[in-house]
């Protein structure tokens, strides 16, 4: 008996991930120096966070011709974007069979309701949050791997500290709470009740939770870690720095020897100047990615 | 005494493998640094990405240290783990640590999306057990010294040399602890 698509199995991928780094990348020329660096997955794109931001517009799914190219290119799992609510790009990445699927806030979403139904795929999806209720409620929908929200593309990481700090305090929480108190939590939190007492009775998240959304220097990679990320996603940050190869290297270092403090001052010499990044009280309401498909 | 068993932790399913070890009798540490090696009876090579791990081992020694180890110590590689530990793999030139005769594909049951469970029977360790294989490599062939333990479709999916252990699956993300327990017995017996 063989079966595949079980939640063991999707799950199962992204604790593979664990303490690792997925980088974003645009070309196959890209995907070579991050695999070379020692990321554990890429994320294939046509524009990186940043990106999008300055070009505005409506932000979609990669050419399948760019995902190919990476694919083709590494060994890695490649993980690619569909935008959130967006069942056909989604089932396209599906068919062309990309390791992963972010449904994704970074894109312009194609659904102001809904989230993609998860379960009905093979493929398994990672979503972002920024509170424990969109957790509970991406995997109630069968996400199986979690991700923070933060600020993609401005190279600031305090959304990203935000949303973890505030998940893990809310496992926190649900973990210490009388079961009676358990239901109110989750009304208020809008989570499935299921979800939270899962939570509850293993003393965990039931996926694996990264973080995402700003990380723009190796010590930025560390303190998620240090707040209890599962590993990081670094998006804008490498392929805009000076040295990409080098400044790949010096994050998934940092990422794996988060309190060895002494390698992180190694680590954080001569990587030239980071992402200039973007104050959050200067972002206008519709420029904020997080506050979209929640 | 319990022995101690370290686990490689650059990257992977770490924790997993600490608690499955623990589950079955063993004192488990996670090991970053050469220095970590010291004092362990055995070693288990997690699943993750083996190109991950090599490049982190090449960088501080970590490489030159498992090899070492490996001469002495009885060791377990799960998926990564096991391509780690292979003297051959399919389109690479040369092995990792190459200690395990053994030639593996990598990869070999496809993308995310063919990742699958199987019902296996174990040689020696287990009649029913799940495997759980995720972008799974599998052994092409083994070296005479090299005792077959399970097969999925005819692939070879479980193997022991002397001491070494490897799958190309993951017990670690299972609650069945019979692998664990068979490597934490292998490596009372050589400590």
């Amino acid at each position: 008996m063989v079966q595949t698509g079980t939640d063991r199995v999707k799950r199962g991928m992204a604790e593979m991930q664990k303490g690792g780094v997925i980088m974003d990348v645009v070309n196959a020329e890209q995907a070579k120096i991050a695999e070379e660096a020692g990321a554990t997955a890429v994320m294939a794109l046509e524009r990186v966070p940043s990106d999008i931001r300055k070009a505005g517009g409506v932000a979609r799914m990669a050419d399948p011709t760019i995902v190919e190219q990476v694919q083709n290119a590494v060994s890695i799992p490649v993980m690619a974007k569909a935008r959130i609510g967006h069942i056909v790009e989604a089932r396209v990445l599906e068919a062309m069979k990309v390791d992963y699927i972010d449904e994704s806030e970074v894109l312009t979403p194609a659904d102001d309701v809904f989230h993609i139904d998860k379960k009905a795929f093979t493929v398994p999806f990672v979503c972002g949050c920024r509170d424990l209720g969109e957790a509970a409620r991406r995997i109630g929908e069968g996400a199986a791997m979690l991700r923070t929200k933060g600020e993609p593309g401005t190279g600031n990481i305090v959304e990203a500290v935000r949303h973890m700090r505030l998940v893990n305090s809310q496992v926190r929480k649900v973990i210490a709470m009388a079961p009676d108190e358990l239901m109110v939590f989750a009304k208020e939190l809008g989570a499935p009740y299921e979800i939270l007492l899962q939570i509850k009775e293993a003393g965990r998240l039931p996926v694996v939770n990264f973080a995402a959304g700003g990380v723009a220097t190796p010590a930025d990679a560390a303190l998620m870690m240090e707040l209890g990320a599962d590993g990081v996603f670094v998006g804008s940050g490498i392929f805009k720095s000076e040295n990409p190869a080098k400044f790949a290297r010096s994050i998934v270092e940092a990422t794996t020897y988060y309190q060895d403090y002494e390698r992180i001052v190694e680590l954080s010499k001569g990587l030239g100047t980071p992402m200039k990044g973007i104050d959050m009280s200067t972002l206008e309401p519709a420029e904020r990615m997080q506050d979209r498909g929640i | 005494m319990s022995v101690k068993i370290g686990v490689l932790a650059l990257q992977g399913a770490v924790s997993e493998h600490i608690r499955s070890l623990e589950q079955s009798g063993a004192e488990a540490v996670m090991v970053k640094d050469v220095r970590d090696l010291d004092g362990l009876d055995g070693l288990v090579l997690p699943g993750g990405e083996s190109t991950m791990m090599r490049r982190i081992m090449d960088r501080y020694g970590l490489f030159e240290a498992i090899q070492t180890f490996a001469g002495q110590k009885p060791i377990f590689g799960t998926c990564a783990g096991l391509i780690l530990m292979a003297k051959k793999i399919e389109g690479k030139q040369g092995p990792h640590l190459g200690v395990l005769d053994i030639d593996v594909k990598r990869n070999a049951f496809g993308r995310q999306v063919d990742s699958f469970e199987a019902n296996l029977q174990i040689k020696e360790i287990s009649e029913n057990y799940t495997g759980v294989f995720i972008r799974a490599p599998y052994i092409k062939s083994v070296g005479d010294q090299v005792d077959v333990l399970a097969t999925v479709d005819d692939h070879i999916v479980a193997c022991r040399q002397d001491r070494f252990l490897a799958c190309a699956f993951h017990p670690e993300l299972t609650e069945d602890p019979a692998m664990h327990q068979y490597f934490v017995h292998m490596v009372e017996e050589e400590s």
